[in-house]
């Protein structure tokens, strides 16, 4: 089990007025920014993933936004950078690269395998497509996202692998030398965790290429379908997919008290929380979605996260949402949605013994052998962050590795995915463990 | 109402779908950005003396999206081709925004192509003033309200009024994909276009433009006028980026004077 530290690293300079005025996060003025604050903020969060090292988590986890104080992590490879030289024995895991809106492979090739050579071999890469809003900061085109996305990923296996000097002249990138002097530490390279949302797109691509899937906070229901889904892929390609294949990250706050946990916790749906990341104009550029999963969404709209919500899209048809400026009556729709994302299992809040059973039971249905503990969003001080990450690595944390050994969570380490051949004609093994759904309300 | 029907023409491995519709000398229409908005009253009016040849631009549901079309300069080669083919050159064109800018790029490369050229609201060329407003980080319904100076237009709600349909959500998506696929960069303009079209001589141009249009600024218009020798503008008032719906009288007035000068 593979127990791992992540925070989007929020600025924690804002008023909340100026989120909810501007119906999200991303294009929130740049007037607005206050260096001392990044600065400090900055330099924190470095020092708290050195923490999380101290406190015995396996990994610590980054991802990267543009444009967003939502997430600080606007050049990740910088972070990544820095924490492969201050700490000693933390996998760096990214969360990942945005392949499709950075346009350079070679040059991400060429980062990541400075990192994983100054880390001595504890990078773990991951690649994303970059978040709609993305798409517009960086003038990535959206509708060749998914291409680009595919060739920058091929090609930069090709950069590790392949000996040079080559060239190359694909569709969408072009080098006349491809030689890279640096090549990754870890034999043929390091391994790649995908995060998603739950496109089944991304899903197959991950099953064929033997790559774990990490779901984002995603809906217990839909993500046991896409675990099935990427498993019968995965007997399509011949092995039997097990824990190796998934990881699962989850919003966690945790304090000494109940109500202290509760009050904090609510930080998650600061400024409208992750589903204020972008308006819906920006979450949808064109092109950007699968032509089956714009028909999909036009007729049964659902998911969320970064994905898209039925409010969302029904916004993207009409015009946006109306405009309020009653921001206390905003708030306190928000927090109906805070207590509702706990009952459903989508955010852990509490003390480690009230989290716990919940913690087990997302292990025993979703049954990934990653799992990324999601600390606090919002303008949340630093010694409460801290409380919860000890009491996560110091209370939680042991139970949930007795618990894991206990239902056979094996890690991508200790089993390489897609290592377990799947024999034709015999059921494959379930990936998923849909019992405990129904107490919980949820579809089975 | 003038009979129309649904053609399939095969061009460069291409199965285009046209529009035909209306009886005379052809009148090729190509279509905006959003897609092909349907028979609409102005075309009825036109078609008693001019047969329609519409292409429905690739991608755009009905005509399959071509993998190496990947510029507005591709595009303009296809319809060039299927131009030819079907033996209509010399033509006159009506073309639309979007559409403007695929004519521009066929008359650049082939000034004999047509026998009248229009552009109305059209893109393309970098204008001299203002920006070529962003369609692509907008709502749909936001996007097609800035068409029109009035959203109150009988014909505009016609053909957009009424809750969304997914169809239609799907084919709005198609219609963004497409233009963002040959139009995100440089946005809807190709800045080697205005240099080609100083070869263009002797082809009667027409450049119409709303005087409310908040899609393609005046600064197109001049452009335009600089490029291409002897082009006329005519602006319609009080109108958007949709003369023809808004105040199809004097859009087919205007139209129908060109073409028989």
């Amino acid at each position: 089990m593979q127990i791992s530290y992540f925070t989007e690293r929020p600025y924690r300079g804002l008023d909340e007025d100026e989120i909810l005025k501007n119906k999200a996060y991303f294009a929130v003025p740049n007037a607005l920014f206050d260096r001392e604050q990044a600065a400090n903020d900055y330099n924190y969060y470095l020092d708290e993933y050195c923490y999380a090292e101290e406190l015995g988590f396996d990994a610590v986890a980054l991802n990267e936004h543009h444009g967003n104080p939502f997430c600080m992590g606007s050049v990740m490879n910088v972070e990544a950078s820095i924490l492969a030289r201050i700490t000693n024995k933390v996998r760096i895991v990214l969360i990942g690269n945005p392949l499709p809106v950075l346009k350079h492979p070679l040059r991400m090739a060429e980062e990541l395998a400075e990192i994983d050579l100054i880390s001595r071999g504890r990078l773990v890469t991951g690649w994303v497509r970059g978040a709609g809003s993305e798409q517009f900061f960086n003038n990535a085109n959206p509708a060749y996202n998914r291409e680009m996305f595919n060739e920058a990923h091929d090609f930069i296996v090709q950069a590790w692998t392949k000996p040079g000097p080559w060239r190359y002249e694909g569709k969408h990138f072009h080098y006349r030398h491809v030689n890279p002097w640096a090549l990754p530490y870890q034999k043929p390279h390091p391994p790649m965790w995908i995060p998603g949302v739950l496109s089944p797109e991304t899903a197959r691509w991950c099953a064929e290429h033997r790559y774990p899937y990490l779901g984002l906070g995603t809906a217990l229901g839909p993500t046991c379908d896409l675990w099935d889904f990427y498993a019968d892929e995965a007997a399509k390609h011949g092995y039997q997919a097990g824990p190796e294949n998934f990881g699962y990250l989850i919003p966690t706050f945790l304090a000494e008290t109940e109500e202290k946990a509760q009050e904090i916790g609510k930080n998650f749906v600061f400024g409208g929380g992750q589903n204020a990341f972008s308006r819906p104009e920006h979450t949808l550029p064109p092109g950007y979605n699968s032509k089956g999963a714009i028909r999909m969404l036009a007729k049964h709209p659902g998911g969320s996260w970064l994905g898209v919500s039925p409010e969302k899209l029904r916004a993207h048809s009409d015009g946006g949402r109306p405009d309020t400026t009653d921001f206390d009556t905003v708030r306190q729709k928000l927090l109906k949605g805070y207590g509702k994302a706990q009952r459903n299992l989508q955010l852990l809040i509490g003390t480690p013994e009230s989290v716990l059973p919940k913690a087990k039971t997302l292990l025993r249905v979703l049954r990934p052998s990653i799992f990324v503990f999601f600390n606090i969003q919002g303008p949340v001080g630093d010694e409460d962050r801290k409380t919860s990450m000890r009491l996560i690595a110091q209370e939680l944390t042991p139970q949930l590795r007795e618990y894991a050994k206990e239902i056979d969570l094996v890690d991508p380490f200790e089993r390489t995915p897609g290592s377990v051949a799947y024999r034709n004609g015999v059921t494959r093994d379930p990936v998923v463990d849909r019992e405990p759904l129904a107490a919980l309300g949820m579809a089975g | 109402m003038a009979n129309w029907t649904e053609q399939k023409a095969h061009i460069a491995e291409a199965e285009l779908t046209l529009i035909k519709g209306g009886s005379g000398k052809p009148l090729l229409m190509l279509h905006d950005e959003l897609g092909f908005p349907g028979w609409m009253q102005w075309n009825d009016e036109l078609a008693a003396d001019r047969a329609f040849v519409i292409p429905l631009q690739p991608g755009y549901g009905k005509t399959p999206r071509l993998e190496w079309i990947r510029s507005f300069r591709d595009l303009a080669g296809l319809y060039s081709m299927a131009v030819r083919e079907l033996g209509l050159d010399p033509v006159d064109v009506v073309a639309f925004s979007a559409g403007g800018f695929i004519a521009a790029e066929m008359v650049a490369a082939d000034p004999k192509i047509f026998d009248h050229l229009i552009l109305v609201g059209p893109m393309g060329l970098k204008p001299e003033k203002g920006e070529i407003w962003d369609i692509f980080p907008v709502t749909i319904r936001t996007h097609l309200r800035a068409t029109v100076a009035d959203p109150g237009t009988t014909e505009f709600g016609s053909i957009y009024g009424g809750e969304m349909t997914p169809e239609q959500f799907e084919a709005f998506e198609d219609a963004r994909a497409e233009s963002a696929r040959i139009g995100w960069e440089p946005y809807m303009h190709n800045p080697s276009l205005p240099y080609l079209l100083r070869g263009v001589k002797n082809v009667p141009t027409l450049l119409v433009r709303g005087s409310e249009d908040r899609i393609v600024p005046a600064g197109c218009i001049a452009a335009y006028t600089k490029a291409i020798d002897g082009a006329r503008a005519v602006e319609i008032a009080n109108v958007g980026h949709r003369p023809e719906i808004e105040n199809s009288a004097e859009f087919v007035k205007i139209v129908q004077e060109f073409l028989a000068s």
